[in-house]
């Protein structure tokens, strides 16, 4: 009898095993990385990761091809009809994934969401001053000035279905601070015109996606029909989960693992620049900071003690300790990928911890203070290693640093504008996704201004009148030498002033399995069409 | 003084001690481990806690017996340069801290109910005991998550860091109290039926005194004997906790922060980052357990 019930066991087991492997032949791509997407909403986050995934879903009127090429999305052509005008004709027999036609309402409806309150792409928003609808498939966009990047900033607006969002109550972008609560039903729901339609999703566990079979794009690099997202906060999990063959992509790897992958069968690291750079940044704006043991002032607004900062911190061994050579110390804001970039002006500043000493004395805290700092523990390449070491040399030169590492959900719902720059003093890393340093510039260094919609990951607040004129001549110059000049100004004043203090562009840092091909762009954004399993 | 010195080497439980070599081991091993921690500041050669004594280009040494060791650094260093021996000192002392204490605080709300429940019975007991029951249905680490959580959510942000050993201590405490309350309970029940207690009920001493001054001393018995191998308990929860990163702070670390951070390391090669304090902790808790183990055979008279 016992013997029996075992052998059916079994048997039974065998069979579902068999129906289980079935569907398993179609081709499913698994891969994980270190934090989830924090919406589905592709209006209520401007990071990197989640604009990521949301292109496979949601697609824009220009995407970016593996190179970083501007190529048609969702618009077939488009030409500059005078320098502030252009006119995009849309592709015709786009279908979203519940079936409603796409047409130029749709890309007019996006643009006044993503200008909505709680939107994050409110920047990207105000790049643009109208959008007429000339008939259903051919749209004039205006920009308020000439713009020589406002195509580059258009590869993340994604266009999402008006009928759908009035149907279901989400003509507002909800910030992801209100996911999950009462967040609209796009934070939870997707639907867009890609190549992959969401499937499930549980936040923080795991999002399935399978093939859009009727996407307009036949001739798509990718093979997969199915693709399994797993999270995985710890790297050395992670890392692990590739190595056992459980997984086919993670990233990122720790970059002390490169060794360690490459060396193991069947696995193998994928390495490359990124265009990221990672700095700090400290509240000028206030008069008192938030959390810090300095009262009844500010010392941020001290240049003084902004330049003690910078010569206290060594990136060199930053670059050697934790980031195990991988990574280029910075002196500017903007990466080396960047239009605009200049080698003249990338100079760190020195490392010179008596130097340090000697300013903060001057400035009159001798005996130094306590700041809290902000860094998340999920989002970049060794962010909180990166802190502690921070935390550590400001300690040699008196300044007690309270270090608060929260994973990237937490964190950035407290230190966005959304959580009202609730900070002091903070680690953030920034790519600008046109690959142009305008969009730097008008994020993160230009004087924080809610109705120009400028300034917003403007954290700390640094503000300074004459980059703010520069910056409008860099928006709409089109002579290259103009232009750099205007670009080098800005470097300078904001080298000067020690407007922020970057440290370094972090590695791209992949782990893949062999077969398995992905194309790793600059941006460190993994687009599931070029993947291609064996 | 000498008198109760007698007295105790003459006693069967110095006798059962002595006659186990496990029991002298792990005794001395725990008194080691007790005694280097409380004394890290003067045993540890760093200080790990104090950000200006170490250096970051000193990160990731190897042990002393490996090639590019050096006698700076026993252990080794981790990622940020600590030495990993003053840390596991230093990271200890957390962990005992938070040990003991949380006992101790298990111990005086499991007491209480216990005896509460044990000695009034009917519907207090009722109520009290379901409490217990329905809390032991859970895993202890699920409910030091949850109240580690609620204190997160309710204490202000910039206070998270000096509050957090004490948020844990209260988040294992609150784990930990049913077993003594189930055990107390049972033997204040069969205590309150005896004699002296009917005695003191007679002469018309107050409930309290009753509990605390009668019954109480001749319940303790156990509740040594459960404390001893809850203590190993809390260090092993601290542990999984600051492991699972909702300890103490990273800047302080203890033995669980340890083990998380080198946890990084293991597939790069630095596996000191994470075995050395991963080895301190098993050899810990192992030694405590045997203690506790003994302790409770040596009290039990039924087990001579």
């Amino acid at each position: 009898m016992k013997l029996k019930s075992l052998v059916i066991a079994g048997v039974s087991a065998l069979a579902l095993s068999a129906v289980v492997a079935a569907p398993a032949s179609a081709k499913t791509f698994k891969f994980a990385f270190q934090g989830d997407a924090q919406s589905l909403d592709p209006h209520s986050l401007n990071e990197t990761f989640t604009l990521g995934m949301l292109g496979n879903v949601y697609e824009p009127l220009i995407a970016y091809d593996k190179n970083m090429k501007k190529v048609p999305g969702l618009a077939t052509k488009w030409e500059a009809v005078s320098p502030t005008k252009w006119k995009f004709s849309l592709r015709k027999g786009v279908k979203f994934h519940n079936g409603n036609p796409f047409t130029a309402d749709d890309v007019i409806f996006t643009w006044e969401r993503m200008g909505s309150e709680g939107s994050d792409q409110k920047a990207r928003a105000g790049l643009i001053k109208s959008i007429t609808k000339v008939d259903d498939f051919t749209i004039i966009v205006e920009t308020p000035v000439p713009n020589p990047t406002v195509l580059n900033e258009m590869t993340v607006m994604y266009v999402m279905d008006k009928e759908w969002a009035m149907k279901n109550g989400a003509m507002k972008s909800s910030s992801p601070k209100d996911a999950g609560r009462d967040g609209s039903y796009a934070t939870t729901n997707a639907n867009g015109t890609g190549p992959f339609m969401v499937q499930s999703r549980q936040p923080d566990v795991k999002t399935v996606m399978v093939r859009y079979k009727d996407h307009w794009n036949k001739n798509l690099e990718t093979n997969i029909d199915r693709v399994e997202f797993t999270p995985i906060k710890q790297a050395a999990t992670r890392v692990a989960a590739l190595l056992s063959g459980q997984i086919d992509l993670v990233y990122p790897v720790p970059v002390q693992d490169w060794n360690r992958l490459n060396s193991a069968p069947g696995v193998k690291a994928l390495a490359g620049p990124e265009a990221r750079t990672i700095f700090l940044g400290m509240d000028q704006m206030r008069d008192e900071l938030l959390h810090s043991s300095v009262k009844g002032k500010n010392p941020f607004k001290d240049v003084r003690v902004r330049k003690a900062f910078a010569h206290a911190i060594d990136l060199n061994a930053i670059k050697k300790a934790i980031m195990r050579g991988a990574a280029t110390p910075a002196g500017m804001m903007w990466a080396p990928q960047i239009q605009g970039f200049n080698a003249k002006t990338n100079t760190p500043y020195k490392y010179d911890p008596a130097m340090s000493k000697k300013l903060l004395a001057e400035a009159g805290y001798g005996d130094g203070f306590t700041v809290t700092m902000d860094c998340p523990n999920n989002r970049y390449v060794n962010d909180e290693k990166i802190c502690q070491a921070v935390a550590s040399m400001m300690a040699k030169v008196g300044v007690k640093i309270d270090l608060l590492a929260q994973p990237k959900s937490k964190y950035f719902a407290k230190v966005l504008a959304q959580g009202g720059y609730d900070t002091s003093f903070y680690l953030l890393g920034w790519t600008p996704g046109s690959m142009d340093v305008y969009n730097v510039l008008n994020s993160l260094i230009v004087c924080q201004n809610k109705e120009k919609k400028a300034g917003a990951y403007n954290l700390g607040g640094y503000c300074n009148k004459r980059i703010d004129e520069l910056t409008v001549i860099i928006a709409s110059e089109t002579d290259v030498a103009v232009r750099q000049k205007a670009i080098d100004e800005v470097a300078k004043i904001l080298q000067d002033e020690v407007g922020y203090l970057p440290l370094h562009q972090q590695p791209l840092s992949w782990g893949v399995r062999d077969g398995v091909k992905a194309a790793q762009r600059a941006d460190n954004v993994l687009d599931y069409r070029f993947v291609v399993m064996p | 003084m000498r008198d109760f010195a007698r007295r105790f080497f003459a006693s069967d439980i110095w006798w059962s001690y002595k006659s186990s070599p496990l029991v002298v081991v792990a005794s001395i091993i725990t008194a080691i481990i007790i005694f280097s921690s409380v004394f890290a500041t003067y045993v540890a050669p760093y200080n790990p806690f104090d950000l200006t004594q170490f250096d970051l280009m000193d990160s990731l040494k190897p042990p002393v017996w490996m090639a590019d060791g050096t006698s700076k650094f026993l252990l080794g260093t981790d990622d940020q340069g600590r030495d990993v021996l003053s840390t596991i000192l230093y990271g200890s002392r957390v962990s005992l801290l938070v040990g003991f204490f949380s006992v101790i605080f298990a111990m005086i709300i499991g007491i209480v109910v216990g005896l509460v429940a044990g000695y009034s019975g009917g519907w207090v007991d009722a109520v009290l005991m379901r409490v217990a029951d329905v809390q032991l249905s859970f895993p202890a680490i699920l409910i030091a998550l949850l109240v580690d959580g609620v204190a997160r959510g309710l204490l202000p942000k910039n206070s998270h860091d000096e509050l957090a050993v004490y948020v844990l201590i209260v988040a294992i405490a609150l784990s930990f109290w049913v077993q003594y309350a189930r055990t107390v309970r049972s033997s204040t029940m069969v205590e309150r039926t005896k004699e002296y207690v009917q005695a003191a009920q007679v002469i018309g001493l107050p409930q309290p005194l009753i509990l605390f001054r009668h019954i109480l001393p001749n319940v303790m018995g156990p509740v040594l004997v459960i404390a001893t191998i809850q203590l190993a308990l809390a260090v092993i929860t601290e542990a999984t906790l600051s492991f699972l990163g909702v300890g103490v702070p990273p800047t302080s670390p203890s033995l669980g922060t340890l083990i998380r951070v080198g946890n990084d390391y293991l597939f790069s090669g630095e596996w000191w980052i994470t075995v050395f304090p991963g080895v301190a902790l098993v050899i810990l808790v192992l030694a405590v357990n045997i203690l506790g183990d003994w302790l409770r055979d040596a009290l039990n008279p039924k087990l001579r």
